[in-house]
C-alpha cells in the first residue's frame, strides 16, 4: 500500500523500541521519517533543518518525563502555523487535547492538527491514514477524547437523536461527511441532513469548509 | 530483663533481684539526691551557727528566697536524675509546665531540697546501719572469740542483702512520685500524637512517590512494550493473506494485545494519573468528571497548585465520590464544585439521587474518609432519605511550593 503523496515526517519518541517500530510503519506506507528524535529540543531542531509535512511526537519525554512532547508541539503551533502535528499520547484526558487545539494563531484556520491515543497505532492502517489526513490540514481527535467531551456537556446535546449523536461524534473526531456515511452506512445526503439538524440544535453557524466545523464542534464541546 | 521498674524487680525472686542493678540504681538514685541538698542544708547550719543568735533573722529570709528560687533548677535535676530509675522507656526530655502545674513542678523541687532529702538520707542510714554497723564492730573486734567474730560475719552477710529491700522500695516510690510530678501523661500523650500524624504524613508521602514511580515504569516499559508490539502484529496482518489461519492467529493476537493494552492504560491512571501532576487538581478532576456515566459539572476554581499529597488525597477523593454515585445513588445529575477558602480546600459533590448514603453501610465513603484522614482532612456528609447527597471535604493546605 503506497500513499497518494510520500509525507517527509519528524518522528519524536524516546522509546527506542516503538521510535523504530513506527519508523518501519510510515516507511511501510511509502512515507519518509526524515529526522528520528528522542527529546523535545530535538525535536524542534530537527523541524528548523528539515522542514517537513508532518510532525508526530509522544507527549510524555525527556528530560522531564512529564509532557515536553506537547508544549514542544505547542510552541511548533504557535511558531509555525503551517506546520500539521500529530500529537501521540497514552493519556485520554481532554485537558491536554485542548491545550493542544488551542494552541492555533490563526483560530480555526491553521494547519491540520491531531491528538491520538498511543494504542491507536497498531491499527497501523488507520493510524497512516490519521497522518495523512492531519498532513493535508484535517483535524483528528482520539475517539475516547471526544467520548469525554461529549460527557462534558450534557444539556443541548441530550436533545440530539442517538444517531446525531453518532454523527456529532465522528464530526469531533475529524472525519468529513463522505466517511462518516461509510462508517454508519448511510448516503453522503442523510449525513448532511444529520449535521444540519445538529448544528441547528447547538445553535452553530452551518460551515461548509470540513476543518472549520470539525474546530467550532470541539470548541463547543469545551466551552 | 523485662523489669521496667524497681517495684517491678522487687517482685522477682530474691536471686535475681540481688543479682540486678536496681539495688544499685536505688542507692545512686537516693544518695544523688542526698548529697546536693545535704550539701545545701550544711553551707545554711554553718552560716547561722557562725553569727549570734540575734543576726538569724536577718539571714533566714534571704536563705528562704534562695530556697524557692532553686526550685526550678531542683526539679529540673529531679528530671535528669529519674534517669536512674527509669531505663525503659527513658524519660522524655524535661519541659516546663504552665500554669498551676508549673507551681507543683517547683514546689516538688522546694520540698526536695528542704524535706525529702532527709527522708532519702534516714531510709539510707536505717538500711546499711546493721550490716555497717556489723562491719565496724567486725573491724574493731581484736579481743573478741572467734564464736563472736563469726557470728558478726553472718550477721552483716545476712543484713547486706536484706537492706536492699527497703532501698529499692523507696527509691522506686520517690521515683514514681518524681514521674508523676514532672512528666506529665498528657504531655507525653501530646508529644507522641504529633509524632504519629508527622510520622503518618511521612508514610503517605512515601507511598505516594512509590506509585508515582511504579506509574512511570510501567509507562516506559511495558506500555510502550506493547504498544510496539501491536505495531508488529498490525504490519505482520497486512502481510498475510486475510483468509489464511495465521491471519485469523495473528488477528486473534493482534486483539488481545490492543485489549491489554487498555487495560494497562486504566491501570496506569488507577495507580498515579498524570494529568494530576502536570495541571492540577481542577483539570484532573474535570478529565475524571468526563469519564462519569452521571453527568457531572464541574466547579473547581483554585488560585494555585495545592501541595502534592492534598492534589492526591483530594483527587482519588473524589474520583471515588463519583464511582459511589453512580453506583449506589441513581442519580442522574452531579456537581463538583472546589474553593480555597483561607488555606483550607472545600471540596463538594452534590447529586440529586435517592440519598441515605451510609458511612457505616461500608458503601466505599469509610475509604474516602480514610483517605481525606491521611492529610488531616475531615469528611461531612448530608444524605437524607429520598436525597439529594451532599459530601463535603475539607482539607487544610499550608501554602508550599507547588510539587511536581
Amino acid at each position: 500500500m503506497q500513499a497518494d503523496r510520500p509525507l517527509r515526517i519528524v518522528l519524536a519518541e524516546d522509546s527506542v523500541l516503538l521510535r523504530e517500530g513506527l519508523a518501519g510503519l510510515l516507511r511501510r506506507f511509502g512515507h519518509t521519517v526524515v529526522a528520528r528524535v528522542g527529546d523535545a529540543p530535538a525535536l524542534v531542531a530537527a523541524v528548523e533543518e528539515h522542514d517537513p509535512d508532518i510532525v508526530v511526537t509522544d507527549v510524555r519525554m525527556p528530560p522531564g518525563f512529564s509532557d515536553e512532547g506537547l508544549r514542544a508541539a505547542i510552541a511548533l503551533r504557535a511558531g509555525h502555523p503551517a506546520l500539521p502535528v500529530l500529537v501521540l499520547s497514552q493519556y485520554v484526558e481532554q485537558t491536554y487535547a485542548a491545550e493542544l487545539l488551542d494552541a492555533d494563531p490563526r483560530h480555526g484556520r491553521g494547519a491540520g492538527v491531531g491528538y491520538l491515543l498511543k494504542d491507536r497505532v497498531g491499527d497501523v492502517e488507520e493510524f497512516v491514514d490519521a497522518v495523512q489526513r492531519v498532513a493535508a490540514g484535517g483535524t483528528v481527535i482520539d475517539p475516547e477524547v471526544v467520548r469525554q467531551l461529549l460527557g462534558r456537556r450534557r444539556d443541548p446535546i441530550d436533545r440530539l437523536t442517538p444517531r446525531e449523536r453518532e454523527v456529532l461524534a465522528l464530526m469531533a473526531e475529524g472525519w468529513s461527511n463522505a466517511a462518516i456515511a461509510r462508517t454508519l452506512v448511510v448516503t453522503e445526503a442523510a449525513v448532511a441532513k444529520h449535521i444540519g439538524s445538529i448544528l441547528t440544535k447547538l445553535d452553530l453557524p452551518p460551515a461548509t469548509d470540513d476543518h472549520r466545523r470539525v474546530r467550532a464542534v470541539l470548541a463547543y464541546l469545551r466551552a | 530483663m523485662g523489669t521496667h521498674t524497681a517495684w517491678q524487680a522487687l517482685k522477682q525472686r530474691p536471686r535475681r533481684f540481688l543479682a540486678s542493678p536496681w539495688p544499685w540504681r536505688s542507692l545512686a538514685y537516693l544518695l544523688c539526691g542526698i548529697v546536693p541538698s545535704g550539701a545545701v542544708a550544711a553551707a545554711v547550719l554553718t552560716l547561722l551557727a557562725s553569727r549570734s543568735s540575734k543576726a538569724a533573722p536577718l539571714v533566714l529570709p534571704p536563705v528562704i528566697l534562695a530556697l524557692l528560687l532553686s526550685g526550678p533548677a531542683m526539679a529540673r535535676y529531679e528530671h535528669w536524675r529519674l534517669r536512674l530509675m527509669q531505663v525503659d522507656p527513658a524519660p522524655g526530655p524535661y519541659r516546663r509546665a504552665e500554669g498551676a502545674h508549673r507551681a507543683l513542678q517547683v514546689g516538688y523541687g522546694v520540698i526536695c531540697t528542704v524535706a525529702l532529702w532527709l527522708i532519702d538520707l534516714a531510709v539510707v542510714a536505717a538500711s546499711l546501719a546493721v550490716p555497717a554497723g556489723c562491719v565496724i564492730a567486725l573491724a574493731r573486734s581484736g579481743g573478741a572469740g572467734w564464736g563472736t567474730r563469726a557470728a558478726m560475719l553472718a550477721a552483716a552477710v545476712v543484713a547486706l542483702p536484706l537492706a536492699a529491700y527497703p532501698l529499692t522500695a523507696w527509691a522506686g516510690a520517690r521515683a514514681a512520685l518524681a514521674r508523676l510530678i514532672l512528666a506529665p501523661r498528657e504531655v507525653e500523650l501530646g508529644e507522641r500524637l504529633v509524632e504519629v500524624t508527622r510520622s503518618r504524613a511521612r508514610l503517605a508521602d512515601a507511598f505516594e512517590l512509590e506509585r508515582r514511580r511504579i506509574e512511570r515504569d510501567l509507562h516506559d516499559g511495558a506500555q510502550q512494550r506493547l504498544v510496539a508490539l501491536t505495531v508488529v502484529l498490525g504490519l505482520a496482518r497486512l502481510d498475510l493473506p486475510s483468509d489464511s489461519a495465521a491471519a485469523e492467529q495473528v488477528t486473534a493476537a493482534h486483539e488481545q494485545a490492543k485489549q491489554a493494552l487498555t487495560e494497562l492504560r486504566e491501570l496506569i491512571r488507577g495507580v498515579h494519573p498524570q494529568v494530576l501532576t502536570d495541571r492540577g487538581l481542577a483539570a484532573a478532576v474535570a478529565d475524571a468528571a468526563g469519564r462519569s456515566p452521571v453527568s457531572v459539572d464541574v466547579d473547581v476554581a483554585l488560585p494555585r497548585r495545592l501541595p502534592g499529597a492534598v492534589e492526591v488525597a483530594a483527587y482519588f477523593a473524589v474520583c471515588e465520590a463519583l464511582a459511589n454515585l453512580a453506583k449506589h445513588s441513581r442519580a442522574t445529575r452531579a456537581s463538583v464544585r472546589g474553593r480555597l477558602l483561607d488555606d483550607v480546600l472545600v471540596l463538594e459533590v452534590h447529586d440529586d439521587g435517592m440519598g441515605g448514603a451510609d458511612p457505616a453501610a461500608g458503601s466505599g465513603l469509610a475509604g474516602l474518609a480514610d483517605r481525606v484522614a491521611v492529610v488531616d482532612g475531615r469528611l461531612l456528609l448530608s444524605s437524607p432519605s429520598g436525597g439529594p447527597t451532599l459530601l463535603r471535604m475539607e482539607i487544610p493546605c499550608r501554602q508550599t511550593a507547588p510539587s511536581g
